[in-house]
């Protein structure tokens, strides 16, 4: 379970011995888009001896990897080796792609008697969009992450500030992630020092369905964080609807605060309470 | 013996006790000056120093308003070169890395004592090395102010830059083509020096207002130029934009916010680094939403203060010395934005300085130990990088003291056993914010208390030592050479700690 990701390029030692002490519940180390061709290897080598040599890592550990079809993904994919990451975020992801990775990644984890690795979906074309209902269903997948920069790229538009263009892929993001019980996870906002953008970015993407959004900064993360996460009195009404649930058992519905509390809200406050507990947030 | 802080003081000086030591002893003053005739205006230094005959085992003092852009310790320098004076004593409030004509004047052995408040550059590497042939006292702001007063440091001529000097001797910091704002650090030299020396490049008929009263002046001095008043931007005027700055300034601002001390008619006090004018903007902001209103702030003064000040969030502004030029042209023109002396600011025995009057004060660290001393005068090799300024007694006087620094600062841990020189003695600080934790010293209970139940991540300062080492491994036990170079002095007089020649090698 995720609410915030952040970005930190590979080729960063800074940032890279301090990524644990960040707010987000998951770092992805970049080895893709943050890196220059210039600085693939080292950005591999460098996250590599980080994995490996240090003491203190992060909670969840992401590697966004080179698309399969460059000459570095066999590479990245070595990192693998170390057992330190958690899952993979494959970009361009699309039907076609999947079954490139998928295929690569049994015989490599076969060859090195590794677990099956699971994959996060970085969805950011036009192709990706389409074929979400054609590989979501994907057992290494766990999550589906939109990006909207590469997108807009593949659709030759304008990335804006209120997201309209970007409605359409969010929803089928959002759509198949709850199809196929995986996590939704937002676009990052790109605009790093306005964080009033931000909070309506990501305020607008949670309440379309959202459940997490990728970060590009740390300063990001407090905010994200806050979106995603109940707040304090969503917390106490599912507390409080439980308790009450539990207190008249097979009860059916029942009224609370004036309002009708069927399965589907009891399911919602279950919900809550496991993202609270999940998140220290009780 | 060994002192107050557990460190070694050669027989026959006064060791440090307890910061709150001097309350048990007298305020000692000396006369202040009396001059014996009419403020003479020369127009050259050779003139000065035939006039005053300075000459061997005197002490010469000068403050450090102008900081990096200084030019009348240079042209001093320049002329005790060439007339080869040997033996002085130094006793400039700061030293900077642009006082480049002091380095051979210590290596040449007219410069052999040095008694100061902060010092980096060449100056503090070739006084690492051990070429000062006598010794090297570093004291605080407020601690020289006593020295002064109580003639524990006698000066003979103290020359002092000042913007502008009008017919009658009267100085200003705060007019002029070199304007570096208040004058705080050399009010006590002007007081209690035998001879004091206005050095300026501009003369005005009558000045209304003046910081340097013309009562105590003997000589001007008219030159072309005082200095480069661009010299006094510290380069730290921009808030930080690394990561582990804004964390550890946010989480500084919000556990300030959590134990209640931004509230109305609060008074605080930052550094002018990068990651504390970030606590500034986060303190800032808290203010803002819940629309409080502070008393004061105080120190070297910034524009972010300025702004504040402005903006109507601080009432007033208490300034020993302008850290940039917005500073500078605030002075001139708000009237609550006030100067202060370096002993109306930290001298242990005012009757109210300033610093008592702190709610809290976040401060940097190069080292800080298990006892929570703070080391800001060597770095952790030995040599010479800073010194207190006002450290050691912000940090006695005010309600709350905190440390904020990276736990690890290039792949070296902050926190040590023992730090390699104590500037601050740990009784004295209270909290220390890193980006992988909070240590709350153990005397204060009270604050312990209030974060118990907190979301702060709040460790032992032991256990954070073992977090960084485990980052970092342990690192190698540094040496040190016996040789004894100089020493830190505690505001009240007695020794803290003995700094000692870097080895060979380092």
């Amino acid at each position: 379970m995720f609410r915030s990701l952040l970005f930190i390029p590979g080729n960063n030692p800074s940032m890279l011995q301090n990524a644990d002490v960040f707010l987000a519940d998951a770092i992805i180390f970049d080895l893709e888009d943050a890196i220059s061709i210039n600085e693939k290897n080292n950005a591999r080598n460098l996250v590599k001896n980080y994995l490996v040599t240090s003491s203190v890592l992060p909670n969840q550990v992401i590697l966004r990897v080179n698309s399969i079809n460059t000459e570095w993904f066999k590479k990245d994919i070595e990192l693998l080796k170390t057992n330190k990451i958690d899952y993979l975020l494959i970009p361009k992801l699309d039907k076609l792609n999947l079954l490139g990775v998928e295929e690569y990644l049994n015989s490599f984890e076969k060859d090195n008697n590794l677990e099956e690795t699971k994959i996060i979906a970085l969805v950011e074309t036009a192709r990706g969009v389409n074929d979400l209902p054609l590989f979501a269903e994907n057992k290494r997948i766990i999550a589906l992450m939109l990006g909207a920069e590469d997108l807009a790229s593949d659709l030759q538009i304008k990335r804006t500030e209120t997201g309209e263009e970007i409605f359409y892929a969010r929803s089928k993001i959002i759509y198949a992630a709850v199809d196929y019980n995986l996590i939704a996870i937002d676009t990052p906002y790109t605009n790093i020092n306005n964080l009033e953008g931000l909070i309506k970015d990501a305020t607008y993407a949670a309440n379309l369905g959202m459940k997490a959004k990728v970060c590009i900064h740390p300063n990001q993360l407090e905010v994200v964080n806050k979106v995603f996460s109940p707040s304090e009195q969503e917390i106490k009404w599912a507390k409080e609807v439980i308790k009450i649930s539990q207190e008249k058992p097979g009860s059916g519905a029942f009224q609370f605060q004036g309002k009708m509390i069927d399965k589907p809200i009891l399911d919602r406050a279950e919900k809550i309470l496991v993202k609270a507990k999940q998140f220290n947030l009780m | 013996m060994i002192n107050g802080v557990g460190r070694f003081i050669p027989e026959g000086m006064q060791p440090f006790v307890s910061s709150d030591n001097f309350l048990t002893k007298e305020r000692r003053l000396i006369s202040k000056k009396r001059k014996q005739s009419k403020t003479v205006f020369l127009d050259n230094i050779e003139e000065v120093f035939d006039v005053l005959g300075i000459d061997s085992n005197m002490t010469i003092s000068f403050h450090h308003h102008l900081r990096n852009g200084d030019k009348v310790i240079q042209m001093v320098s320049e002329e005790i070169g060439k007339r080869d004076i040997r033996s002085l004593n130094f006793a400039p409030s700061s030293i900077f890395p642009s006082y480049t004509k002091l380095v051979d004047l210590i290596k040449n052995g007219n410069v052999n004592e040095i008694h100061t408040n902060y010092l980096n550059g060449e100056v503090a590497r070739v006084i690492s090395q051990g070429h000062l042939k006598g010794k090297l006292v570093m004291n605080t702001h407020g601690g020289r102010a006593r020295a002064i007063e109580s003639g524990d440091l006698n000066i003979d001529v103290a020359f002092i830059a000042s913007p502008v000097v009008d017919k009658f001797g009267n100085g200003h910091g705060a007019i002029g083509k070199s304007a570096c704002g208040t004058l705080g650090y050399s009010i006590s030299d002007l007081q209690y020096a035998k001879k004091v020396v206005l050095v300026t490049d501009t003369l005005v008929e009558k000045l209304e207002n003046y910081q340097l009263d013309g009562k105590f002046v003997d000589y001007v001095l008219i030159v072309d130029s005082i200095g480069d008043r661009m010299g006094i931007v510290s380069g730290t005027t921009e808030i930080t934009k690394d990561p582990i700055g804004l964390k550890i300034a946010k989480d500084c601002a919000d556990l300030l916010n959590y134990i209640g001390l931004i509230k109305n008619n609060f008074s605080m006090q930052t550094g002018a680094g990068k990651t504390s004018l970030a606590v500034v903007k986060y303190v800032e902001e808290i203010m803002k939403k819940n629309h409080i209103i502070g008393s004061f702030a105080s120190g070297g003064i910034t524009k972010a203060y300025v702004d504040m000040l402005e903006g109507g969030i601080f009432k007033q502004l208490y300034d020993v010395q302008c850290f940039d030029l917005e500073a500078v042209s605030s002075f001139a023109k708000n009237k609550n934005h006030i100067a202060m002396t370096a002993s109306e600011y930290g001298n242990p025995f005012e009757k109210e300085p300033v610093c008592d009057k702190l709610d809290f004060v976040i401060l940097g660290a190069t080292e800080i130990d298990l006892d929570f001393n703070v080391n800001v005068t060597t770095d952790s090799m030995g040599n010479l990088i800073g010194g207190s300024g006002g450290h050691a007694d912000i940090a006695y006087g005010s309600n709350v003291t905190i440390i904020i620094s990276p736990l690890i600062k290039s792949r070296i841990p902050i926190v040590k056993e023992k730090v390699m020189t104590v500037t601050t003695p740990g009784s004295d600080v209270d909290i220390l914010i890193t980006e992988r934790g909070i240590a709350i010293n153990p005397k204060r209970t009270d604050l312990r208390e209030k974060l118990t139940n907190s979301q702060f991540p709040i460790f032992e300062i032991a256990e954070l030592l073992e977090i960084s080492h485990k980052i970092t491994g342990v690192p190698n036990k540094i040496e040190t050479d016996e040789q004894i170079i100089g020493y830190v002095e505690y505001r009240d007089g007695t020794y803290l700690d003995c700094i000692r020649k870097v080895k060979n090698g380092y």
